[in-house]
Parts: structure tokens; C-alpha cells; sequence
């Protein structure tokens, strides 16, 4: 196909280059991934077609020559045929696949954190400084009996009857979302552990397999089993602080997974425990769950074999009914529940799934939390939100909704430079995250993102404990499922009911 | 206009207040006379809009019926919920209490009690087997949010909350509490900032045998009262008072922690100081906060919390309301502020202000030692 090709017609993106401030350094050459820039003897040219504004080439300019302009020829306007109907049709039409993309939508939806507001004191109760009070986030996930059993000894103090069912103790409630190695790159799942550790949280390693070098975390790792069973084995199993199943993503509810073989080099081959060059394939349905029983079977198969001593989650995307889904995987024998929402990112996800399977993580968290207390089971799992949580004030509103922690993806891939460009599939990452060529991971340094995703999540946990000492409580139990400390703003009667909140004013 | 129920288009009442409350160990009664004036001196910390008292031991000839203590906006009212304790009580014996017209207090609901005990052969029976505890919380819980008018302020044995809209000195003299006696006596002068002028809303809040006097807001109300919805708690008055009613119900007659742990509930220790505590002692105060998160009350507050065993006071776990304590003999007073203990009892053996989030226990002698009480008071 020659350049007549109708994706290539209108490049998205223009990277400019500013001849007069250019050194000819070629560093952009090198930094980019996509083979946008090429040297033409005495001056870099510059292939638009190639960039995917991913911002790599600027960042390390050192003359500031470079800028990445929206294109602006226009294809011809239209509310309705917009350019993103128009392309996949284009493309669809060349290649006869499903067209495919990287994290989550970039379609805008309403997002409902941005139509809750939160709640402080005023008078009548005094709001709680931090710096001088103490400000509780610590946070256990895992089953909890519905009430305390006592014994008491010879002293006739009250002790404890049963051990605890097993928990994850988090300093913060922030844990980072699985992302498989192969989805990533080792050195990005190194820097996470990294921060896990020192923070006091876990990191979930996604379906990739535990690599050598992460086995040293173990007490900050969730190893996870998904459809494909890549690197699943007893020690495997035992070799974090809990087992999560994956069911299904925020992204791709109701998908499977496919890392193509080029991909699977002799490390990834490794660790996933499938030959090299072969396609690791995850199908739609774990081959041994048709039901809810056959997940409780599962549930159980994991805890006979880490024997009863780490909690068990399943993770599952947002869909229509995940009320009672929950509520079936409680009643299952999940310890944990980690529920993805609609607007969560992914590593490849066929586009027209992503942008319209699922719905959005808040409705999803305030029904699944409403229905375990109706059912009086909210104590039996604990619940992890995920599905694009921007900011503290996300995650504040998410515990608030009913949330026991939130889990952080893309916010975490944008600490170690992600622009979101949404090309996590072409492994062609130019910030070595999303890439498995060793001349770009290579320049993702997991000690100096590793002390970045440190300091973003203290500083998440900082504003935390600011906004539950303006709302005059100093523990995070104190605002989690509080919905009252909660009012909807711009929201429809129906969106306030199933968010189980009120408006502003009332 | 009377109305019983919390019309106002609120889901949380909150209000700051004083409170005090006097006990004599060995079970002595004696009238309203001290608590009264105890309690009038904290008059400022009030505004006139909720003041009331609770007593124990006032009702010795009926010790072992539940004294209910309802308020009707009307007659029709009174006839309807009366259908209903006819069809499901006892009833050994009825009247007005008695009350005296003043001119600070001249307009109220009817007020009416009864002596009773639940019918052995009542309805609800064929659907479950409640104990008779479970059975008038339950009914007090209907009466309250179905029964428009009908408003159930005390439900205990031998024991009684009196109150209403007015200053506690006023409605002292209202219903003339110089003629009751008790060997227990707590009092509450409210402020409420969004429920003025509404009976169900002064405290004490009573259920069953406990009651509850309560200076404070609690932040957490939100999930404690959601948290409570799993246990089919039915929070009708939408108040924080009621909140902790509730929590104490479910931790000390259900779930039958002590009174010590539960208060441990109450206002938890912080991690950092269960990181420091013996193994065991650790394990359990680890368990008691990841079980019972949702039952923490967060935010500012002072409560004196009374049970026929005795009376608690507790503040939050940061002490963000005044609460001192003193005692004398065999007396032990409680209040907001020093000068209202020193008002009637002018040298207390020993003065003291509870550290934040440790409670004081004064348990009566004939349940328990007095050694007790006398290692709370040295430490």
C-alpha cells in the first residue's frame, strides 16, 4: 500500500522541528520508539504519520527545538461522522481486523468523581489538623468476622477466641493495579515493587508470571491467576501476600488477552512458563469457571493449596448486574474483591469493547457496597476500586462510595512518563514502559520511578489526611461507605439514587 | 405546633450541650434536687431548645416491668399505639406522668407511661422468636417510625428518662424531679443547631436500660449509621445520640463485649499505641478495629452512658469536648465543667479530666467490687 493508504492521508500529529534551535544532537532519533525521526544529512526530518504524540522527543531535547502540533488539516466536521468513526472505518477497511488500542477510553463520558463533592466541618464540629494531630490511613484488606469472639484467661482479661482471618496490611490505601511483565516491561514492575516496599502497600504483578527478580518482594506482591495460568504453580501461588483470580477487566469486560509471539522473548518465555515464540493466549472464560460454583471451586483450590493462610481475590470488570455478581463472589469465599471500572486502561483492548462494554467504577462501587449491607455481608470482602483514579480526591470519593482501597494503573504509568498516547499494544513504548525492546526499557530507571511513584502516592496520602481532617475525622474507617459525607452536583434524581448520595444543598 | 417526629428535611441532627451525672456507688437514692442544680449552672452552654434527665432506681415497686415513656402529639395518636401495647404487653399499670405546668414549660405533648411486660403469646410469634429485650427494641424502633405522633423516650427497668424543649432547670421543675428518686442521675442542656423546638430530640436517649447524655457531633455518623442498617437497626431520629445508643446495644447485649472493650470501640486506640501493647493484647486490639471500623465515632464528643451497672463517661480519642470528673464518699459526679460538680459537692476528694479516649467506668457495688472503681479513680 502506498502512501495513497487512507490512514495515512491526515497525520494525527505533527512533530515540528525547529531548525534554527536544533543542535543536531539526534537524541530525538534515538528517543523515539516510533521511527518518527531520521537524520537527512544535515537536518532531522521528521515521518508525522509515525508519531503518536507520546512527548518523549521533547522532554529530552536539550534545545527545546521540538513541538508536537494537533494537525490541524481538518477532515470535514461532523457532530455525528466524527474523525474516530471515520478512521477505524478506514483502517478496519484496510486490514479486516478488529481495530485494537491501548489503555483506556478516551471517549468522553461523564465522569461522576467530577460531580461529587465533598463534605468539611464548619463550627458546629471541629475540623482536625494533621500536622498535629494523628491521621489514621492504615488499612487491612481481607475477610472480617461480623463480630468479636472472646475468651478470657486466667486473669480474666478478654483475649482473642480465633486468629484474624488473613489480611493485607496497607499503610495507605493505594495499591497499584496488576500489570502483567509482557504488558510491561520488568524494569516498570521493578520500580513499582520498589515503591511498594518502602510505602508500606502491595503491587498486584497481573497474569505475566513472577519474574526471578521480583520474588524478593513477596510481602508487597499480589501474584495473580487469569484464564491463560502463565507461570501458575504452588510456589508461585505462595510466593505473595494474596492470590487474586482475574475474571475480567474495566477495559475489556467479557475479553481475553493475546501477547503476540514476537513478543515472547526467552525471559518472558521464562516466567510465563510457555515457550518462547508462541502466542500467550488468555481466553474470555477460565476454562474451568462456567459458574459460580466453579469459581467458589477455584476460591477454594487456592486456598487449600496456600493453605488458608493468605486472602483470596477476584477481580472483576463493571458490568450492568455486578451487584449481584459481588454479591455471588462473596458468598463464593472471596476475601477481596477488586472491581474495575469501565474507564480502566489496558495494555490492548479492541477498541469497540473498551469504549462501550461496562459502566463507570462509581455507580458500580455504590450498588456493590449497598447490596453486601443489605445483605449483611459487607464485612466478608474486603473492596478495591480501580478504573482510572486521578487523583487523591478520586480515591477519597471511591472510599467514601464504599471502597476499602483503590488501585492505581495508568495514574502509575504517567509517574514513570506515560503521555497516554494509547499505544500500549504496538510495543513500541519510547518511555520503556509498555515495551519489551531492551533499548528502551533499558532507559527506565526502576530506582529513580520507583522514588517518583513514592512520592506521588505520599503525597495522595498527605492530601488524604487533609481532607478527613476538614471532614473532622482522623481514620479512614471513619469515611469509608460514609456517603453522607458526600453531594452530587449537576446529577440527574436517577444518577443521585444509584450513587446512594444526595444533592448539594440538602 | 408539637411535632414528635423529625420533620425537618435533615438526615443528621447535631447540636453542642453540657452534661452532668451524679452516681452513689452503694445504690443510696436521692432526688433531683443535685442534678438540677449541677446542671442549670452549665445553663449558657444551652440554648433553651432541649434539656432533659435520666434516673435509675426510680421505680423499685415495678423493678422487673419495662417503663415505657411516650409522648403523643395527639389523642388519636395515644389510642393507636395503645391498640398496639394492648395486643402485645401487660399491662400492669398506666397513668400521666406527672408534670407541672410552669411558665417557661406550658406547652408540650401528652405524656403517659406504662408499667408492662410483653405478652407471652403475642403475634409476632409466629413469625420469630424474639426474647422480650429484643421484642420492646424492636417495638420502640416500630412505634417510632411508623406510629405518626407516638414517640417512645424511655423503655427501660426501673429507670425513666424526663425531658423536653427547655432549659434541664426548667424541665427539672416541669416534671417536678424533686419527687423522684434514683441512685443514678444524668442531665443534658442542648444547643441543637438544626432541629430547634423538637421533644424526640433532647436527651437523654434511652433504650431499654441504657441511656445516653451526649455533648458532640459525630463526623462519622454517615457509615456508623449505615453500618448499623446491617444489623436492622432502624435510625428514625436520624441523631448522633441515637447513633451510640444503637453501637452500645449491639456491641454490649449482642455481641456481648464488655463494657470496657466496647468502649474501645467507641473511641479506639490508635495504631500506634496498639503497636506498643503485648502480644495478645495487640492481636485483640488489632481484630476490634478491623471488625468494628465502622463503629468508631469520629469527631468531637463527650457522653455519660448509663446502665444499671453503673454510668461511663468517655470522650473521643483526641478529647475534643470538655468532660472532668470528681468524687466524694461514695458519690462520683461527672460534667462538662468543674464549677457544676463543685457546685453541689464543694470539696470533692478528687478532681480530674479524663485523658481523650479513656473511659471512666463507675460500677455500682453490688455487681461489682469496689476495687474497681477505686483503681479507676487512683490512676
Amino acid at each position: 500500500m502506498t502512501k495513497s493508504s487512507f490512514t495515512n492521508i491526515q497525520s494525527e500529529y505533527l512533530a515540528v522541528i525547529d531548525h534554527a534551535k536544533c543542535v543536531r544532537c539526534k537524541r530525538c532519533i534515538q528517543n523515539c520508539g516510533w521511527g518518527t525521526y531520521s537524520f537527512g544529512g544535515d537536518k532531522i526530518i521528521a515521518d508525522h504519520s509515525k508519531c503518536v504524540a507520546c512527548g518523549r522527543c521533547y522532554t529530552y531535547c536539550p534545545e527545546g527545538a521540538i513541538s508536537i502540533l494537533k494537525n490541524p488539516t481538518v477532515m470535514r466536521e461532523n457532530g455525528n461522522w466524527q474523525d474516530y468513526h471515520i478512521k477505524n472505518i478506514w483502517r478496519q477497511s484496510e486490514t479486516g481486523g478488529i481495530a485494537i488500542s491501548g489503555m483506556g477510553t478516551p471517549l468522553k463520558y461523564k465522569k461522576y468523581f467530577d460531580h461529587i463533592l465533598l463534605d468539611a466541618c464548619q463550627v458546629t464540629n471541629p475540623p482536625i489538623d494533621p500536622l498535629r494531630e494523628p491521621m489514621e490511613l492504615k488499612t487491612f484488606l481481607g475477610k472480617k468476622p461480623s463480630k468479636l469472639e472472646l475468651d478470657f484467661n486466667e486473669d480474666g482479661q478478654p483475649i482473642l477466641k480465633n486468629p484474624m482471618p488473613p489480611q493485607i496490611e496497607l499503610a495507605t490505601p493505594f495499591i497499584f493495579a496488576p500489570m502483567s511483565y509482557g504488558s510491561i516491561s520488568l524494569n516498570a514492575q521493578k520500580a513499582m515493587a520498589l515503591a511498594a516496599r518502602a510505602l508500606g502497600i502491595v503491587m498486584n504483578i497481573g497474569e505475566g508470571g513472577l519474574h526471578d527478580e521480583l520474588v524478593p518482594f513477596g510481602k508487597n506482591i499480589i501474584v495473580q491467576v487469569a484464564s491463560g495460568r502463565f507461570g501458575v504453580n504452588r510456589d508461585y501461588l505462595n510466593s505473595g501476600v494474596a492470590v487474586e483470580i482475574k475474571i475480567g477487566q474495566g477495559a475489556k469486560p467479557g475479553i481475553g488477552g493475546h501477547l503476540p509471539g514476537e513478543k515472547i522473548g526467552a525471559d518472558i518465555s521464562r516466567t510465563r512458563m510457555i515457550p518462547a515464540g508462541t502466542d500467550a493466549i488468555s481466553p474470555a472464560p477460565h476454562h474451568d469457571i462456567y459458574s459460580i460454583e466453579d469459581l467458589r471451586q477455584l476460591i477454594y483450590a487456592i486456598k487449600e493449596a496456600i493453605n488458608y493462610e493468605k486472602p483470596v481475590s477476584v477481580k472483576v470488570a463493571a458490568v450492568h448486574n455486578i451487584a449481584a455478581i459481588v454479591s455471588g463472589i462473596v458468598r463464593a469465599g472471596a476475601d477481596i474483591v477488586y472491581i474495575d471500572g469501565f474507564t480502566g486502561g489496558t495494555g490492548a483492548a479492541p477498541i469497540i469493547i473498551r469504549d462501550n462494554v461496562g459502566i463507570p467504577i462509581e455507580i458500580a462501587l455504590a450498588q456493590v457496597d449497598q447490596r453486601l449491607r443489605e445483605e449483611g455481608i459487607r464485612n466478608e470482602a474486603s473492596l478495591v476500586a480501580a478504573g482510572s483514579i486521578r487523583s487523591s480526591a478520586d480515591a477519597v470519593k471511591a472510599i467514601a462510595l464504599g471502597a476499602d482501597a483503590v488501585a492505581i494503573g495508568t495514574a502509575a504509568l504517567v509517574v514513570m512518563g506515560c503521555h497516554i498516547c494509547g499505544k500500549c499494544h504496538t510495543g513500541n513504548c519510547s518511555w520503556g514502559i509498555t515495551t519489551q525492546r531492551p533499548e528502551l526499557t533499558r532507559r527506565l530507571d526502576p530506582e529513580e520511578y520507583g522514588e517518583k511513584l513514592y512520592n506521588l502516592i505520599t503525597a495522595w496520602s498527605h492530601e488524604m489526611k487533609d481532607i478527613l481532617g476538614a471532614m473532622g475525622v482522623n481514620s479512614i474507617e471513619s469515611l469509608r461507605g460514609s456517603k453522607e459525607r458526600l453531594r452530587g452536583i449537576e446529577l440527574t434524581d436517577s444518577e443521585l439514587k444509584v450513587l446512594g448520595i444526595k444533592h448539594a444543598g440538602m | 405546633m408539637l411535632r414528635l417526629k423529625n420533620n425537618f428535611s435533615i438526615e443528621h441532627d447535631t447540636a453542642g450541650c453540657g452534661l452532668c451525672g451524679i452516681i452513689n456507688i452503694r445504690k443510696i437514692r436521692t432526688n433531683g434536687e443535685d442534678i438540677k442544680k449541677a446542671i442549670a449552672l452549665e445553663h449558657d452552654r444551652g440554648n433553651g431548645l432541649g434539656g432533659g434527665f435520666a434516673v435509675y432506681g426510680c421505680y423499685p415497686e415495678y423493678a422487673d416491668l419495662y417503663a415505657f415513656h411516650v409522648m403523643y402529639d395527639d389523642l388519636a395518636a395515644k389510642h393507636d399505639t395503645e391498640e398496639y401495647f394492648k395486643n402485645n404487653f401487660i399491662i400492669e399499670k398506666q397513668e400521666s406522668i406527672p408534670v407541672f405546668k410552669t411558665s417557661k414549660i406550658n406547652d408540650h405533648p401528652i405524656l403517659h407511661r406504662y408499667f408492662m411486660k410483653p405478652k407471652s403469646d403475642r403475634e409476632d410469634r409466629l413469625l420469630h422468636d424474639l426474647g422480650d429485650d429484643d421484642f420492646v427494641v424492636s417495638s420502640v424502633m416500630l412505634i417510632n417510625s411508623e406510629y405518626d405522633g407516638a414517640y417512645v423516650f424511655s423503655s427501660g427497668k426501673n429507670m425513666g428518662a424526663f425531658k423536653g424543649v427547655g432549659y434541664p432547670e426548667d424541665i427539672a421543675d416541669f416534671y417536678m424531679l424533686d419527687n423522684v428518686e434514683g441512685y443514678m442521675w444524668t442531665a443534658h442542656n442542648r444547643f441543637p443547631t438544626n432541629t430547634p423546638g423538637w421533644w424526640g430530640g433532647a436527651h437523654p436517649f434511652t433504650l431499654l436500660d441504657w441511656s445516653i447524655v451526649h455533648n458532640g457531633e459525630i463526623s462519622s455518623y454517615g457509615i456508623n449509621k449505615r453500618y448499623l442498617e446491617m444489623f436492622k437497626y432502624n435510625l428514625a431520629l436520624k441523631t448522633d445520640t441515637e447513633v451510640i445508643a444503637y453501637i452500645l446495644d449491639l456491641l454490649i447485649r449482642k455481641h456481648r463485649l464488655p463494657v470496657e472493650l466496647a468502649m474501645n470501640v467507641l473511641a479506639a486506640p490508635f495504631y500506634h499505641t496498639i503497636e506498643k501493647m503485648e502480644p495478645k493484647q495487640k492481636e485483640l486490639y488489632n481484630a476490634l478495629r478491623q471488625i468494628y471500623g465502622s463503629a468508631l465515632l469520629n469527631g468531637p464528643f463527650a457522653i455519660i452512658f448509663g446502665y444499671p451497672d453503673g454510668m461511663i463517661a468517655l470522650n473521643d480519642r483526641i478529647k475534643l469536648r470538655p468532660l472532668v470528673a470528681g468524687t466524694k464518699g461514695d458519690f462520683t459526679y461527672i460534667a462538662s465543667e468543674e464549677s457544676s460538680i463543685r457546685e453541689v459537692c464543694s470539696s470533692p476528694d478528687i478532681v480530674w479530666s479524663p485523658k481523650a479516649g479513656e473511659p471512666i467506668i463507675i460500677k455500682t457495688i453490688n455487681t461489682e467490687n469496689i476495687s474497681q472503681k477505686q483503681r479507676l479513680i487512683i490512676s
